[in-house]
């Protein structure tokens, strides 16, 4: 279903500066499918937080057609990032304006622009099996398994990573 | 914390127009910046507003030889997209036409022009703000106060014409009312008397209207403590106070005041007469609303006052609230920003006017403007940027709703029940609900326990059932929600009573091993068809009762563990599903199945639902007929049941605004490929390829007659699916209303019972949830259903429905 670009294009809806590092194109390919996504990210979720209650946040925006749930890739247990796809990008649209920088589950999620979700996306990146971010983070999260995995396996002197 | 490398910012297609080089003239730099710094005058700066406006005056004085249609179009198009500046504009036009009478003739040809296109394309908002201007450049000496006030006849006299629209009479009239705040002292001390004959031509038109529609639109039934006023009401009880106060208006910036010397000796242009364009059948007018309030000046803490009700202070300030938030709906900081940021703030009770402004535009008859979520996110970062007033003014009107919930009506209270959860959601769920424990010896049906208990059912939805022992006071036990689990019968205490269980065991098994839909099928097959064995030899279908009951929850039972396992479970067996479900009776077995297992989990049965139909495993008729049987009586005024009807209802309006739109596109397709082609060789046509168009289902090619023709079929039976829908559930509330007060009456009974209110509610949020769709076959329900001899009470309803467009 073709997905058309909001007649209204403001700071809320632009493109961030992640770009996936393992998309399979060009630079100008990722950003072309991004302007046209109706797929979003959502990031900085606890690992406990439900389908369920993404979805009843993400229908306020409108129709979900469906929610693909980030896993540990070993474990297979949500590591606390998933994807929300609309069918109409309006809708992803308002996600991104109205639900990014609010709270789900008591924490502040984080929205933005995917180029759709392809199979094998949905598993964590990072050596252990989860995020990537949750490898090196040296603070204690606790609705993300505490402390970050080398502070938790004693790698003392772990790069401090910005967000 | 994370690793995406930080790109160059080269990623934001709009940023990268910008940045390239390119070359530009000095001539489009130039006009580039006469642009900026005529929408950017009065805003911050250092030196004062007037000798900003002197400055900038001269400049385009310079450059009106270069660009002088430039300036026109800049300074007509900027008082209708910043209204709030108008004055501003028109003081600047009044300096020009005083040191150049020609540039301003010029000028109010061009904005008449305006005027009169904004009228031509329904764009009402801009018409107003247009006619506005053109009021406030009499205040500048631009206009003549004669001619100004011909027009305004002519608008009033566009109210009086016959065999149109009420709400396009209404228009005219509101537009001219909404000029005097700008316009009435000058026109007071000009020409008293044409302005005291327009009044009392205009009280003779509101005296003569029908407001059927006011009690449509009302939030609460009741008018204490605030009246909720129909709009034309509201304004015109304020632009009196005004005429009695002698037209002294301190609210609006009047930058012209500070050039009176300068303007007094300008000469004054004359407006053509101007006929308003006469209405045509494809119009659509502005629909009426009401005033919404909820706070007055007791209400607010000490300091500045809150303006009265019929001030005209508090129209100017809630028009300039509301257009804030239509400009920044996009951006919600920026909406919080320029919300709290007033140039007037210090004079206001600010943070109140805010809130019952944003509540006015949640509660908003028929339906909101803007997503639910847009206000709710717009309060949430209020709160973030104001944290020590905002948030206890916004409990404060929490408090003042949930006192009037009694009388608020259910679309409203459907809107304040998510909007309160949603809030909650995002503060821990922090509530003083000890404060409102005197509900809880209401009756669970009482509007206030409840609110209450919906709100608990959504908190569940974004949170988790063990939250509540944290959340709640123990008083409120009652009012908890269970724990969303399904009921599977068949692994429950009592099920080896139960026919279906050997088969239910079989099943689990076998689907645990990856069988697929035809082994599903055989396993089904030993079941017996229940009932009188004389019925089952008539009837040819397969519908078996049993076989659905075993197969539905026994399958959802196995993806109960979320809503992504129950979907890949319907989706496995969809072919079961398919073959067992092939009349509305077998339809709605399985509705009544789901509900079955899933009576807990009113969320799943939301998703589930809207699966089926998406698959098109269950028609919306079924749906529809399913929420009004009989299994259904006890759920009927539970919240999510409506939530299914209404996304059952939206589905079906979706099917047929796709058919519709991709119908209009073929034909317009057609149409323009039949005119190209006759204006073009063959040989242009087949070399070159830019002349190919796309079809609306992505072919290449142009849409054939026959094509069209089928896409029309297609539609015209969408309209009956649709119109049958519409019926199916009118009919049925017909039914149980009419039941209820005949039953009422013959027992002697007072039928205003909780469930009475509730389900008339349900049946004014079907008509106002979809008026858009629903008035299509206003005819045909006024013919077939909502007839003369139906109850009062029910037809009121629907004659309230056929007012808004009247």
């Amino acid at each position: 279903m073709a997905s058309q670009i909001s007649a209204v294009h403001t700071p809320s809806v632009a493109l961030s500066k992640y770009r996936d590092q393992h998309f399979k194109g060009s630079r100008h390919e990722q950003e072309k499918l991004l302007r046209l996504s109706s797929t979003l990210y959502i990031g900085n979720l606890s690992f406990y937080t439900t389908e369920e209650q993404i979805h009843e946040l993400f229908s306020r925006c409108g129709d979900v057609r469906r929610i693909v749930m980030g896993l540990d890739k070993f474990k297979k247990t949500p590591c606390g990032f998933c994807f929300v796809e609309y069918y109409a990008r309006m809708d992803a649209e308002s996600a991104m304006r109205y639900i990014n920088g609010t709270r789900l589950d008591d924490r502040i999620v984080r929205v933005d622009w995917d180029a759709g979700f392809v199979e094998g996306r949905q598993y964590g990146r990072g050596k252990t099996g989860g995020q990537v971010r949750d490898e090196y983070r040296q603070d204690h999260d606790l609705g993300r398994g505490g402390y970050g995995k080398m502070v938790q396996m004693g790698q003392l002197g772990a790069p401090t990573m910005r967000d | 914390m994370n690793r995406r490398r930080a790109y160059e910012d080269d990623g934001d297609f709009y940023g990268e127009r910008n940045k390239k080089r390119r070359r530009v003239s000095e001539n489009q730099e130039m006009e580039e910046r006469l642009e900026t710094l005529i929408l950017r005058v009065g805003e911050n700066s250092t030196s004062s507003l007037e000798s900003n406006l002197e400055g900038l005056v001269s400049v385009l004085e310079s450059d009106l030889g270069n660009f002088r249609s430039k300036i026109l179009r800049i300074l007509s198009e900027c008082p209708i997209k910043m209204p709030e500046k108008c004055t501003i504009y028109s003081t600047m036009v009044g300096l020009m036409n005083a040191k150049n009478y020609n540039f301003g003739g010029e000028f109010v040809e061009y904005m008449v022009k305006t005027f009169k296109d904004s009228l031509k394309q329904c764009q009402w908002d801009a018409a107003r703000y247009a006619l506005r201007f053109l009021a406030d450049l009499v205040n500048c000496h631009v206009i003549s106060t004669n001619s100004l006030l011909q027009l305004l006849d002519s608008m009033v006299d566009a109210a009086n014409e016959d065999n149109v629209p009420q709400v396009r009479r209404d228009w005219y009239v509101f537009a001219v009312l909404s000029t005097l705040p700008w316009v009435g002292r000058e026109l007071y001390e000009k020409k008293e008397s044409a302005l005291e004959n327009l009044l009392v031509r205009i009280e003779v038109f509101l005296n003569k209207r029908t407001k059927k529609h006011h009690n449509a639109l009302r939030v609460w039934s009741v008018d204490a403590p605030h009246p909720q006023e129909e709009y034309l009401d509201c304004l015109w009880a304020q632009i009196r106070k005004l005429r009695q106060d002698n037209w002294t208006e301190k609210h609006i910036p009047r930058p012209y005041l500070a050039f009176d010397s300068v303007l007094c000796e300008a000469l004054q242009h004359n407006i053509p007469v101007i006929h308003p364009p006469p209405h045509q059948d494809s119009f659509e007018y502005p629909m009426p609303w009401v005033v919404y309030r909820m706070f007055d000046y007791t209400d607010c803490p000490p300091g500045p006052i809150l303006p009265g009700a019929h001030s005209i202070e508090r129209f100017l300030i809630e028009e300039h609230l509301h257009s804030i938030i239509e400009t920044h709906r996009w951006e919600r900081k920026d909406c919080a920003i320029h919300l709290l940021y007033l140039s007037y703030k210090e004079k206001i009770p600010l943070e109140y006017c805010i809130v019952e402004v944003i509540f006015a535009e949640l509660f908003h008859m028929p339906t909101p403007r803007y997503l639910e979520i847009c206000y709710g996110s717009i309060l949430i970062e209020l709160c973030k940027q104001q944290p020590s007033k905002m948030p206890q003014v916004l409990a404060q009107a929490t408090e003042i709703l949930f006192m009037r919930i009694d009388s608020m009506n259910t679309s409203c209270f459907d809107r304040f029940v998510n909007w309160f959860s949603y809030h909650l959601s995002n503060f821990q769920f922090r509530w003083s609900w000890d404060d409102w424990d005197s509900c809880l010896l209401l009756e669970n049906e009482h509007p206030r326990p409840k609110f209450i208990q919906e709100v608990l059912l959504k908190c569940l939805r974004f949170s988790y059932h063990d939250r509540f022992k944290e959340m709640m006071p123990e008083g409120y036990a009652k009012l908890i929600p269970k724990p969303p689990m399904p009921h599977y019968k068949y692994s429950m205490e009592g099920a080896a009573s139960l026919p279906g269980t050997a088969t239910a065991h079989k099943l689990v098994v076998a689907i645990r091993q990856k069988c697929n839909a035809e082994d599903v099928l055989n396993e089904l097959n030993d079941l017996p068809i229940l009932g009188d064995s004389s019925e089952t030899e008539m009837t040819e279908t397969t519908f078996n009762p049993l076989k659905i009951d075993v197969f539905v929850q026994t399958l959802l039972n196995l993806g109960s563990k979320s809503f992504s396992h129950t979907f890949a479970a319907i989706s496995k067996f969809h072919t079961v599903f398919k073959s067992l479900a092939e009349t509305e009776e077998a339809q709605i077995c399985i509705l009544h199945n789901m509900f079955e297992l899933w009576v807990d989990h009113q969320q799943m049965m939301v998703v589930i639902v809207d699966k089926l139909l998406k698959v098109q495993i269950v028609e919306c008729s079924a749906v529809a007929t399913w929420v009004f049987s009989k299994e259904m009586v006890g759920e009927f005024t539970k919240m999510y049941l409506w939530e299914i009807l209404h996304l059952t209802i939206k589905k079906m309006n979706q099917h047929v605004t796709k058919l519709s739109r991709e119908m209009n596109e073929a034909k317009d397709k057609l149409a323009r490929t039949a005119e190209s082609s006759s204006s073009e060789s063959e040989d242009e046509a087949s070399t070159n390829p830019q002349r190919r168009r796309k079809n609306a289902d992505g072919s290449g090619e142009k849409p054939t007659e026959e094509q069209v023709e089928r896409m029309e079929e297609k539609l015209e039976a969408a309209y009956v699916e649709q119109k049958r829908l519409f019926l199916i559930i009118f009919q049925r509330f017909i039914m149980i209303l009419s039941e209820h007060l005949v039953k009422c009456d013959t027992d002697g009974r007072d039928y205003d019972t909780d469930w009475y209110r509730w389900t008339i509610g349900r049946l004014q949020q079907v008509f106002m949830m979809h008026h858009e769709q629903v008035q299509k076959y206003s005819s045909t329900l006024e013919g077939l259903l909502f007839t003369s001899d139906l109850d009062p009470h029910i037809l009121d309803v629907f004659h309230q429905f056929t007012a808004l467009r009247a």
